[in-house]
Order: C-alpha cells, then structure tokens, then sequence
C-alpha cells in the first residue's frame, strides 16, 4: 500500500505543479493505479530511496509524453521490442521496459569490442546502423493472391504444353489402338501377381499376421515400410532443384511487388510525363505497324483515340480555365517561365483535341489518287489499243469514266465503221458471215445501252461474261468421262461479310447436321420414301445463304434489261481467277484498281474475242448436230473385187438419218452458248461444293475416283487401308487407357 | 511333231483347305474396270441404307430405383459393374451383363449428390445432401453382417459434387469452397475459396492428375492446381455451367455442360474463348461424359434426350430418346467405348449402344472386314447428296423437335436484327461478334 500512496503523493505533487486538470492523462493514472494495487499488494514495507527517485524521474517522463500527445489525435501504441529494464525489480514484472528504445548499437556494442567479430561483418553492421528506413509494408491481400494465382496458372500452362506434341501425333494418326501402350509381353513380376491373391488358409492367415506384426513386406517384397521411406525421401539434389525453384517463385514475387510498388510510388512529374510520352511514342509506333497488319484493331485504336479527344474537349483539363491557368495568366505578364508554362500547356491542348489525320485514312487517300492515275493511264492504253484493233468493241472499252454524250456519238458513229471494217475483213467468208456481222451489231449497240446505264460497271460485267461462256465451253467440251461424279464448281456470289460470319458459325458445322425429322425409318422401303421426297425437292443448301444471292439476282436483272446470263447459263462455269473490275463498286478495294492495267492486258492477251465466241458457237451447234450414220458394208452381197463400190441404192439404203434434235436453247441467243450436254436428273446425286479437307477439285475427284474394293486392289492394300479407327483392342480403366501419359507414377 | 499345251501351276488355283476362299485370280488394270466408282457408289448407298435400318441404340432398362437416378459410377476395374445413387439416399449396384441390381444400400438421409468409385475398385465415395461423406467397401457385406460405411466424415455444409485422384488416396469435393482431402484425415487438407459460395460439380484432369476444375453457381468455372494453395484461373459465362468433363486424351481441354443448351470445349491455357461450341440441345445441358478414345463425348439434357458429339464438331453426331425417358440427369460412357448409360428422372437406367448400328457380339473376321469396308465406302461418299440425306436422317419426338425449329427460327431472327442494326449504324459501330466469343463474359486472372 505504501506504493499506492506514494504514488497518490506523486499525484498530488503533479496536480501541484500544474494546476490545469489533466484528463486524459487523469484516467490513464488511474488505471494503472488499480493495476498496480492488485499487483503489489505483498511489498508494503520495501522502500528504497533510490528507487523513488527513479520512479519519479519516470512519473514525470510519462507525464510529459501525455502532455505531448495531448494536442493531436490519441497515437496507436506501437508494437515494440524492447528488453528488459536496466533495473530489475526482482518482486515484480516491471510492464514499462527500459528509459529509452533499444537501438541495434546497443546490442552490437559488445560485438565492436571482440576480436573474434570479423571486419566485414563488422562493416556491413555499420552500413545497417546507418541506415533509416523503415521496411516497406507488404502489398495489398488481394494483390499478392493475383501475382500467386497469376504465376501457379502459368506453371501449370506450361506444365500442360508438354503434352502438345504427343496430342497433335495422336490427332494426326492415321489409325490409334488402344490401350495406347500395352503391357510389355512376357513374365510379369512376382509381386504384380502376389497383389491379387488374398490369404485364405489358417496357416497363411498365421503368417501373414507374423509377417504384417513384423512390419515386413509381403506384397513387394523387395522393400519393407521404412525402406520405401527412404526411397520416398527426397534426395539432396531433388531437395536442391526444389529449394532453387521456391526460390526463384520468391524472388519473382518480390520482383512483381517492388515494381508494383515503386511505379506507385513514384512521385516526380517530370518522370511520369516522360513515362506518358514514351509510351504515347512506343504506342505510336505499334499503332503505325497495326495499321499495316491489322487495320481492324487499328481502327478499333484510333476509335479510343477519338474518344479520348472528345474527353478532353469536354473536359477542358489542359485550356486556360482552371485555377492555375488562371493564376499563371497573370503571371505571364512578368514571368517568363510562368509564359512558357502558359504555352506549353496550351500546346498540350491543341495536340490533345486534335482531330487526328491517321495513317489509315492516309494510305486511303493516297490509294485513291493511284487509282486515279491508273484510270488516266487506263484511258491512255485504251486509246492506243484502239487504233490497233478496231474491230473489237471490248478493246476500246471507257472502263471508268462515264462516257459524255459527244463520246457517245462518237462511238456510234465508230461502231458503224467498226462494222463496215468488219464487213470489209470477213469478205472471203461465207454468206453466212452475215449474221456474224448483224451479231456484231448487236453487241455493239448493247455495248452502247450499257455505257449509257451504268458508267464503269459493264464493262466489268460483260468481260466477266464473257469469260464464263469461253469457260463454260471449254467445261463442256472437255468433262465428258466420270461427269456422274464430279463436282460441278460453283461461282459463289460474294456475298455480305456479316452473313459469312453467320455462315461460319453455324452453316461450316451446318454441313455435320443431322437431319431430325418426325418420321421414323424401319425397312429399307421408308428409306426409298425418304429418297424420293428428297429428290421430289432437293434441298438447298441453308436457307441463310441464299437470300443476299437473290437480292444480288434482283439487283443484276434491274441493271440490265437483256438476258440475265446466270438464269439461262445452267451450265456451271469454272471461276477464273482474274480480278476484275468489281461489279459493285467498292472504294475501299484498291488492289484491284491498281491491278486493272494488267488484267486488261491479260483479258485481251492479243485475241479477237467475239470471233473466236462466235467460231465457238458454231462448232457447238454443229456437235449437236444428228450426224447420218452409215451402214453401207462394202462387199456385202455381191461378188467383191477390187474397187469395189457399193450401189447407190445400198447406200442410200443403209444411210440412217436420225431426228432433227429439238432446238437449241441458245439459238435466239446471240452472245450465249448452252450446253445441252448437261443432264439434270444427275445432278441430284452429284456433289456440289467442295467438302471441306480438300483443296481443290482434282484432290476430291481423285480419291473418289480410286476404289477401295478387292474387286480393284490386293488384299494387302484392302487391308491396309480398310480398317477401324479408333481400334478398340481390349477394355480399358479409366486413367490406365493413358499410360503413356502418365510420367511420375 | 511338238504339241503346245496350256499348263497352270495348282498353287495359283487350288485352295490349301477347305476353310480357306476360293482363290480367285484377278487381273487389277484399272482399265478393265471402267464402272468401278458407280459400282462403289451403289455399295456405299445400300451400306447406309443399311445401317440406319439397322440403328436400334436402346438396349437395356435397368430399373428398381424408387426415385430419381441422380449420379452414376462407373467401376475403376471391371466393365460389369455400375453404381447409382438415387434421390432417396439409395445406392444400388448393378450387374450390367445380366441387367440386375446386385447390391442396395441406404447410403444418405437425403439426396446421394456424387459418387466415385476409388482408383484401386475395392471401395467407393458417396456424399450426400447429410453433409457427410462416406467410404464403402465395393463388396457386399457377408451373411450376418450390417451394410456398414468403412470411414465417414461429417462436414459442415451439404457437398454436392466429388471425384477422387486418378493414383493417390485424395479426393476432391465440393460445396460451399473445394475442399481436397486427405483418405487418412477427417478435414480436408486444403480447401480453396475464390468469392463464389457454390459449387456445382469437381473434376479431376485425368491426365495431369494434380489439375481440378469446378463450375459454381456465379456462372464461372475454376480451375485449380491441387499443390498450389490458390485457385489457377477463372471463366465467367453468360450462363452456369452444370458439369465438366476433362478429355481423357487431351490433357488440357474440358468440355462443360452449360444451362444456355450448349456444350463448351475450352483449352484450360485460353480461357477467353472456347475451342467449339457444340449446340443441339433444347433444354439445359446436365450432364457429360468423354469417350475412353477421347474423339467424342456424350451429353445429357433436361429436354429428355441424349447427343453424342465430336469432339471437333459443332452439332451432334447422333440423338438418343425413348418415349418414357424424361429428363436425363447423369451419363456416362463405358470404359470398352462401347456403351453409353444414363440416369434419369423417371427412376430408370438406360443402356445405350454407342455405335447405333453397330452389331454386337465377336465379329467374325471375314464379318469385320465387311463392316470395315463399308465404314470406310461410307466415308468416302459422304458428301455426295443421296447418302448424307440418309445417314443424316434421325427421328425426333414432335415436341424437341418443334422446339427446336423455334430456337432455330429466334436465333435467325437475332441474327437478322443485328445484320440489320449494323447496315444502318456507323459503320465498325456494331463489331461482328462471333457464336464463340458471345458466351464469355470475361477472364479472371
């Protein structure tokens, strides 16, 4: 008690010292008041003077600490290491440690004075003295988990990606029997067998029990428990591979950390507008390279960039209204650097909201002044074909400029002359060279209709035309073997990009759609039903696809008022891969401008097209023609001799003339010609477009073309080539179906 | 005067036994042989004619269940045996060569959840709906004996989904948090937590044994590396995922059943987009189960029926549905890659063939070579008209399969409202999305 009321005394002598009211500091006091009573209740008599005047010299620390702290908010009491107090009451735990903080010289002081110490260390200790720093505070909870979330996905990626090579070998085979990797042939080892065999006997039982109370092996016997234990150990290297990992994980982390940490931190200005302009640079530079590869996500930039200058418009952060600005403004007037300051941020501004003349747009408008140049160099090859051939109309063909009417007339009265050259050329020719001429009228005048109609498109057109008749004649001509089987090419009309998006994610797959009706199919009969619905109706391909390919048909027989080709022409023609002059035109499609002298050059590679069409024609008509078959056998039923004719009578008798066929489609047609070769009724077992693994048409006729039969082929090639995949061999467990895949086992 | 004879060697005519085909002699030109693709073709129309004639799938109805079939095993080590847990908390097993049930035990108060059966065959997991999970002995208990678990554990929250490690005494499960245990230890050893508060189904990469992945209810799936103590990644959906299935072939894809009636294939190394997506269903996909070769997989659906899919294939290879098949809740596919059994609501377990056509039983050699040799007739000349409109045929119940022209005609509708709203928006405004970015809401790292 004796303490307690020292300590009131001391109280009392504070309260005398200062008699302002001290509350907080009041209630601490009291506190430690009552702790202190329950504490020291035992030593009531032990007093020493000393000891007093050290407790009052701590009294009036602690006083002037909460004097201190009284002004600002109350501080958290820092965790703090401190040893034990200098004076060690020996009755009692003394809660308060030390008078001051322990500091790291006081416990390497003693360090300094041995010998044993070596200087480095001695050294480094000094360099830790000096320094001041408090330890950086670990990143954020949520932060730290990314980076470890983000490191253990990419491990286990890779460690994953070793299975690529073996997967795309497996993808690949031609055929895979599983189990993958059977069990090797032969004996197999004692202890697999022992696994399977269970105790059966009492005396076995015995055994057994002797030998599992023994802890010795009985199913493998080559290891006991504790063996096995230390096999299972790591061994020195393994645990120094894992130690190198682990640390190599931690220093990874601490890497990610103080990036994070010092890019946070980092406080200059100047810095971070260096680090913006960099990267406005570097981004620059990306943005100019993804133009060139990928001006779809080049666009999708420049989109943001648009977005961010609209931002800054709105915002005005960088124009002369804000407080600084303001403040600056009036500075300008004596200060140059407060002008400069002025200037530069204006400066900012201005590139900031500045509407942005891209790179893309660039190439654009550069690609559209070559265009141009073509057009006038166009004009120039024309004319000087012109003056070469002039019986061909194609030759002199305005491609893109929209004729004038003087033009027109000029042409009329050029296309006369072109028929009257004509006519003088083809003078040793039959009468029949006449309607030759008429046809060449014909074209002319349509020419004429469609230069006026539509300025640069018809030209295209009618050259694409053209070509597909040649094609389509040639086609005829040449496919008459395997025609049941072929596949007839079908030029596709290029058709909207968004619906090829569609057709790409469902009609690729469309094709592998099962057909789910409501009937059933039992017999072979249904099956007969089910084919002849079908051929009664073919099916179209998807539905999808067709209307913008029957827009396009609109759009074609709107523009031209003669014979639409694609509805007469049911002969499928072979697509030429020329680019043409685009039927639609398309400005962004600037290859095919700049390819046009070339392809020009190419579509008239010295030839007189419509001769050589119309030569074409006749050859076709003359094919069609019934051809009188003569049976005549010289020699028969008369005496032979040499010289021998046979009477006109016989002659005339075993002549077999055939019917006249019906006429031709094509025959009020001039500028068309129609197989009549082709056959509908096989077109419904004939496939239409390519499937999909193979490249080209000769690549798909070729494998249906081979047999697979041992009518055609020997056993072995049969046998080689008919067999099952995947082969099923024996059944497989689960995860033992893969133990080629299985490494650590 | 010499006499010039015909003379022929007996080995090139005369058959060794009696046992052996008549030795044909046979001359290969191929120009002897002009009709050689007609005659071909003809073949390969009657082979499919044939097979989808004889395409009778069903096989078996396992029934004696008194509830809801909710979760199947396949056993580890033997092709017989099969186990289903019921909505009762009952477990049966079954013996698949004779159709019978062999073994019934009340395993769980409520729901038996999941259900997996251990490495070795000799014992089996269940959870059930009592927050416990419980280890079985595969065998029957002898006479006498009560029908007792081996181990059980009482966990704090209901488990819903369970699969066990492919070589070690570890299982997964999950809940409320995926939980790894330990066989020994009666908590788990690690558990991993990532925001979400259910989980729906586990799975264990067959392949890279220390991989899991789970779907849970806030439409993500998450995978997970069993010796890291975070979780790896996670993909958030449009809609939830019910079940996935690890190929067992390709250590780094997974196929998910989702609700928006898709299946996803994704590579667990490119979260941000799928592989494929495989559509057909009409209803919520439950369930699905990888093929033992890895090429295919099979579905099950809430719409009552069951598809079988390719792998790389967007639609379905092949449909399954009987008249009293309601929905279908669990599936799986038989280790031999033979048959294909389904678990569903009406109380039954079905036995399905997974080749329709396919003929049963050992296949004489001469009978192998047949069916290989129109396997491969039919190959080659499927792209010819006449022969895919026949082996694309399939029957469908009146119901899927006007719903299924609606969804057909909604989704052309969509499309034809977007093509719409682009024509007449600035143009890059509206960007072409394709079918397999739509479904990803986004990646968390």
């Amino acid at each position: 008690m004796a303490r307690v009321s020292r300590k009131n005394g001391n109280k009392n002598k504070l309260k005398g010292r200062c008699s302002v009211p001290l509350v907080g500091l009041g209630d601490q006091q009291l506190l430690y008041e009552e702790e202190e009573v329950s504490i020291d209740r035992v030593e009531e008599d032990i007093i020493s003077s000393e000891e007093d005047e050290v407790e009052h010299e701590r009294k009036r620390q602690k006083l002037l600490e909460g004097i201190s702290t009284l002004g600002g908010k109350r501080k958290r009491a820092q965790g703090e290491r401190s040893e034990a107090a200098v004076h060690m009451s020996e009755f009692s735990v003394n809660t308060d440690g030390g008078p001051g903080k322990v500091k790291l010289s006081d416990l390497i002081g003693s360090l300094e004075k041995s010998p044993a110490v070596p200087a480095k260390s001695r050294q480094q200790l000094k360099n830790l003295q000096r320094i001041k720093k408090t330890i950086n505070s670990p990143l954020s909870k949520e932060e730290t988990e990314r980076i470890q979330r983000d490191m253990a996905f990419q491990k286990a990626a890779s460690e994953v990606s070793r299975w690529d090579s073996i997967i795309t070998q497996n993808q690949r085979a031609e055929q895979l029997l599983f189990p993958l990797s059977q069990e090797p042939a032969g004996p197999r080892p004692v202890e697999r067998l022992v696994a399977g065999w269970n105790v059966q006997t009492p005396l076995e039982q015995e055994i057994f029990a002797l030998l599992s109370a023994n802890k010795q092996p009985f199913t493998d016997p080559i290891l006991t428990p504790a063996e096995e234990a230390s096999v299972r150990a790591m061994s020195l290297e393994e645990a120094k591979i894992r130690r190198a990992e682990l640390q190599k994980a931690r220093a990874l982390q601490s890497y990610y950390e103080a990036k994070a940490r010092r890019d946070r931190k980092i406080k200059s200005k100047k810095y971070h507008k260096v680090q913006i302009k960099a990267k406005r640079k570097e981004f620059l530079k990306h943005f100019e390279q993804m133009a060139k590869t990928d001006p779809a996500a080049a666009l999708q930039e420049l989109n943001k960039m648009e977005l961010a200058r609209m931002q800054e418009r709105m915002s005005l952060k960088h124009q002369n209204s804000s407080k600084w600005a303001k403040s600056k403004a009036i500075m300008a007037k004596y200060d140059e650097e407060a002008r400069k300051a002025m200037q530069q941020q204006l400066e900012m501004n201005r590139q900031l909201t500045q509407k942005l003349v891209t790179p893309l747009n660039d190439d654009y408008e550069q690609e559209e002044g070559d265009a141009g140049e073509t057009d006038l160099l166009l004009d120039f090859v024309n004319d000087a074909v012109d003056g070469r051939d002039a019986s061909n109309p194609w030759m002199k063909g305005k491609l893109t400029e929209e004729p004038t009417q003087k033009q027109l007339n000029d042409m009329t009265t050029e296309a006369a002359q072109v028929v009257s050259t004509v006519a003088a050329e083809e003078e040793e020719l039959e009468a029949e060279e006449t309607e030759e001429e008429a046809l060449l009228r014909e074209f002319d005048s349509n020419r004429r209709l469609h230069q006026a109609q539509e300025s640069d498109i018809a030209g295209g057109v009618f050259l694409e035309e053209m070509t597909e008749d040649r094609a389509a004649a040639e086609d005829s001509e040449a496919s008459d073997c395997l025609s049941e089987f072929t596949i007839t090419s079908r030029g596709r009309e290029k058709s909207f990009k968004d619906t090829e998006v569609f057709n790409c994610a469902d009609f690729t797959d469309g094709s592998a759609q099962l057909d789910e009706r409501l009937v059933r199919i039992r017999t072979v009969e249904d099956l007969e039903l089910l084919h002849h619905d079908s051929s009664a109706e073919p099916r179209h391909p998807p539905t999808a696809k067709d209307p913008p390919s029957e827009e396009k048909h609109m759009g074609k027989s709107k523009k031209k008022k003669g014979i639409e080709l694609k509805e007469v022409l049911t002969k499928e023609t072979n697509v030429i891969k020329v680019p043409l002059t685009p039927t639609v035109t398309d400005s962004d499609d600037a290859e095919s401008k700049l390819d046009q002298r070339e392809l020009i050059k190419e579509a008239f590679a010295g030839d007189d097209v419509i001769s050589s069409f119309l030569k074409d024609k006749r050859r076709q008509e003359d094919e069609g023609k019934p051809k009188v078959i003569d049976l005549t056998l010289p020699g028969w039923g008369e005496w032979g001799g040499m010289g021998l004719k046979p009477p006109k009578r016989k002659r005339k008798r075993f002549r077999v003339k055939s019917a006249p066929p019906p006429p031709r489609k094509d025959q009020h047609l001039p500028s068309v010609i129609i197989s009549e070769k082709r056959n509908t009724s096989l077109s419904l077992h004939q496939v239409h477009s390519l499937p999909f693994p193979f490249e080209d048409h000769g690549q798909f006729e070729s494998c249906i073309r081979s047999p697979l039969g041992r009518t055609w082929n020997t056993e072995e090639t049969v046998k080689k080539w008919c067999h099952q995949t995947p082969e099923f061999g024996s059944p497989s467990w689960g995860p033992s179906l893969v133990p080629w895949l299985r490494r650590n086992c | 005067m010499k006499v010039q004879v015909l003379s022929r060697n007996p080995d090139d005519y005369v058959r060794e036994t009696k046992h052996d085909i008549q030795r044909v002699p046979r001359n290969y030109d191929p120009s002897l042989h002009p009709f050689e693709v007609s005659r071909e073709y003809t073949r390969a129309l009657n082979a499919t004619k044939l097979e989808r004639v004889f395409a009778k799938p069903f096989l078996a109805s396992l029934d004696g269940h008194r509830d809801g079939v909710n979760c199947l095993a396949k056993h580890t080590r033997s092709l017989s045996t099969l186990l289903s847990g019921s909505c009762d908390g009952e477990v049966k097993v079954w013996n698949l060569t004779k159709h019978e049930c062999v073994r019934t035990l009340q395993a769980h108060g409520g729901f038996v959840r999941g259900m997996v059966v251990r490495y070795c065959g000799n014992s089996f997991f269940t959870i059930g709906d009592d927050k416990t999970i419980k280890q079985w002995k595969m065998e029957a208990p002898g006479y006498g004996e009560e029908e007792e678990p081996l181990n059980t554990i009482l966990g704090k929250t209901v488990f819903t989904g369970l699969d066990h490690h492919q070589k070690k005494g570890v299982f997964a499960t999950c809940g409320q948090q995926v939980d790894i245990w330990d066989e020994q230890r009666s908590t788990p050893i690690r558990s991993f937590t990532w925001g979400v508060d259910s989980f729906s189904s586990v799975r264990f990469n067959p392949v890279e044994t220390e991989l899991l992945g789970s779907c849970a209810s806030d439409r993500s799936i998450v995978l997970y590396d069993m010796r890291e103590s975070t979780p790896l990644k996670k993909v958030i959906m449009t809609m939830r995922t019910n079940t996935l299935c690890w190929n067992p072939m390709e250590a780094y894809c997974f196929t998910c059943a989702n609700e928006d009636y898709n299946l996803y294939t994704y590579d667990m190394r490119h979260l941000e987009k799928p592989i494929k997506v495989h559509m057909d269903h009409v209803s919520a996909v439950l369930d699905v189960d990888y093929s033992p070769t890895g090429q295919e997989f099979v579905s099950a659906s809430f719409d009552k029926t069951i598809r079988i899919f390719s792998k790389d294939d967007g639609h379905s290879r092949e449909v399954y549905h009987t008249k009293r098949m309601q929905h279908v809740i669990c599936i799986k596919w038989s280790a031999d890659n033979k048959y294909i059994l389904s678990g569903s609501d009406e109380m039954n377990i079905r036995l399905w063939k997974a080749n329709a056509a396919e003929k049963l039983g050992v296949l004489a050699p001469r009978e192998r070579e047949v069916v290989n040799y129109s396997q491969k007739l039919k190959e080659k000349f499927q792209h010819h008209p006449q022969i895919r409109r026949i082996a694309r045929h399939r029957h469908l119940p009146k119901n899927i399969y006007h719903q299924k022209n609606e969804l057909r005609i909604m989704k052309e509708a969509r499309r034809r409202k977007e093509m719409n709203v682009r024509k007449h928006s600035k143009p890059g405004s509206v960007p072409v999305v394709s079918e397999k970015e739509k479904h990803v809401v986004s990646v968390v790292k």
